[in-house]
């Protein structure tokens, strides 16, 4: 395995997520180990300028397609334009962040190069020729080892789940003609709400559940924004309609792994707690002391959320001064 | 309208999963099967496709003896004609094996649509339905939460990280299913008792003209399955207020967690 490593950056509307970070750092840790270069592949329009500042995060060279085709994400045009830098880079593995748009562009390219694909890997090792991963199964109830064989492997990692580390690159910026291929999508419109962290990538994610007893979410809004973290729910507030399905933490929903995650008036079904159980830090605020979040939890507070919640706020805001 | 459903039988989400003697797969004594949580919603999209424009269900598995619980739930639900394929040589597949045996057997049946869930809640792969619609050529949308189809093509409402995007693709196409798209129905009895009169056909790999070499050896290989570290209850914060409870709390994030 003597080729590269191909590490594919998510911008959108000209800022990286912050698992290209996390994918470039991982992306260059596997380089080290095989002692190869780590090579980023940034794709967009008017993404050049923002394209350099990958060097800081290890890459040897920066390919950077640059072209209005690409300036919506669009599964047949990335993949296109992906798998033909991968034919002609032939890197041993590639990684991406398995985002929503990185799971969807390494399905499809999987298929396309017969590549061997892990989603949501949290750990990767390389033993000899072979790249083993560490990935969920069953909503996070199971930890798997896997082996990806073959010719090619594609690494999609799961967001918060790698260090970022900074370490000098060439970083030399490459720009490459692309062709986007034949592009049957058709992008419309995109909505993005502004200003709001992305529960998986976020920090500190404050959930809801069944004890809010409503759509009335401010104590946890207000917490979660004063820790620039999430808003996330269980289930069951979601099925009342109290938050969009988007907010759901667990193994129908989302699986978050935050430094602090503190679960407000969620008594843990299994299917949540297989969610966030990979949380650094987690704490419960529940009425019934026998609830199974305290089995998980750090820290728990048996009482009225109502009550509480808006105590700790104030404690925080102290501590912030 | 000629819809395909892609359909997996999983484990019920609320299992207590164990790990077989084997360490690379778990025990399925005692687990219930059900259908995939997001192939119902599939299901439930593709019927109410099928109930405004008209045309046909097909739904499409593959699985084993056991899976044929599932597809006769989808066919309760209101689907017209189920498809397993099951074959000795698709055990063992990986999800591109999988996708292939899918491809394979789609050549043979007519569709204008394909349904899958974004994801099975077993393997957590987001593949397969994608995969599908690369061996077909046609484009796919992915975690679509909204969809409406006219003139021979189909405008997907999905969730991206953030917020939602609106893509346009021409039919036939593959998309697949996020939560919010629809809330499945429940069979009904008359339902359940018309599925068993439905047409429910088990095919091997050669009735879809499939040569095993093809389906390609799995290049995804699981070596050991173990349980995340266990997490042990912490500390129960006591204190005589509530505001007691908030301080200790808070000192305690932030001093021996250091986490604000």
């Amino acid at each position: 395995m003597s080729q590269g490593i191909l590490a594919i950056a998510e911008q959108i509307d000209g800022v990286f997520r912050k698992v290209t970070y996390e994918a470039l750092s991982e992306g260059k840790r596997m380089a080290g180990s095989l002692g190869c270069d780590l090579t980023a592949v940034v794709l967009g329009s008017g993404v050049e300028d923002i394209s350099k500042d990958l060097g800081k995060y290890g890459a040897d060279r920066i390919l950077v397609g640059d072209n209005p085709a690409l300036s919506e994400y669009l599964t047949d045009a990335y993949a296109n334009v992906i798998a033909d830098i991968i034919e002609k880079e032939d890197p041993a593995a590639v990684i991406l962040g398995a985002s929503v748009q990185g799971r969807d562009l390494s399905a499809r390219l999987s298929a396309r190069l017969g590549a061997a694909l892990a989603m949501d890997c949290v750990s990767v090792s390389i033993d000899g020729e072979s790249v083993i991963v560490t990935r969920p199964m069953y909503g996070g109830k199971i930890l798997a080892d896997v082996a990806l064989e073959g010719k090619l492997r594609i690494v999609a990692i799961r967001p918060n789940a790698m260090s970022i580390e900074e370490s000098e690159g060439a970083g030399a910026v490459e720009k490459i003609d692309v062709d986007a291929g034949k592009i049957d999508l058709n992008f419309v419109e995109k909505k993005l709400e502004t200003g709001k962290i992305d529960l998986t990538e976020a920090d500190v994610v404050v959930s809801g559940g069944r004890g809010m007893g409503g759509s009335d979410y401010s104590v946890v809004e207000e917490m979660a924004a004063l820790l620039e973290g999430a808003v996330g729910a269980s289930r069951s507030a979601v099925d009342e309609g109290w938050r969009p399905h988007a907010d759901q933490v667990g193994q129908t929903g989302k699986v978050v792994s935050p430094n602090l995650y503190i679960a407000a008036g969620i008594s843990g079904a299994i299917q949540h707690l297989a969610g966030m159980s990979s949380s650094k830090v987690i704490v419960a605020i529940n009425k019934d002391s026998e609830a199974p979040i305290f089995s998980k939890a750090d820290y728990g507070i048996v009482g009225d959320l109502f009550e509480v919640l808006p105590l700790v706020t104030a404690e925080i805001k102290k501590l912030k001064g | 309208m000629e819809i395909v459903v892609l359909l997996k039988q999983v484990p019920a989400t609320e299992s207590l999963v164990k790990i077989a003697d084997d360490g690379v797969s778990i025990k399925t004594d005692d687990i219930k099967f059900v259908m995939n949580p997001y192939d119902e919603i599939a299901v439930e999209e593709a019927l109410r496709i099928k109930e405004a424009q008209g045309g046909k269900v097909t739904i499409i598995s593959v699985g084993t003896d056991k899976t044929v619980e599932a597809i006769r739930t989808a066919l309760a639900m209101g689907a017209d004609e189920g498809i397993l394929i099951n074959d000795p040589a698709a055990e063992g597949c990986d999800a591109l094996g999988i996708a292939r045996i899918l491809a394979a057997a789609l050549k043979d049946i007519p569709c204008d649509l394909i349904i899958a869930g974004q994801r099975a809640v077993d393997d957590d792969n987001y593949q397969v339905g994608s995969a599908v619609a690369e061996f077909m050529g046609i484009p796919s949308i992915s975690m679509v939460t909204k969809e409406e189809i006219a003139d021979g093509k189909i405008k997907c409402q999905r969730s991206i990280d953030g917020g939602t995007s609106v893509i346009e693709s021409p039919l036939p196409a593959l998309f697949t299913t996020q939560r919010g798209l629809n809330e499945p129905r429940y069979a009904s009895l008359p339902g359940i008792m018309k599925a068993k009169k439905k047409p429910l056909d088990t095919k091997s790999l050669a009735d879809i003209r499939l040569d095993s070499a093809k389906v390609g050896e799995p290049v995804t290989r699981i070596k050991a399955m173990n349980f995340p570290p266990e997490r042990e209850g912490g500390k129960i914060i006591e204190g005589e207020t509530a505001q007691d409870k908030a301080v200790e709390l808070v000192k305690l994030l932030h001093e021996d967690a250091k986490v604000i």
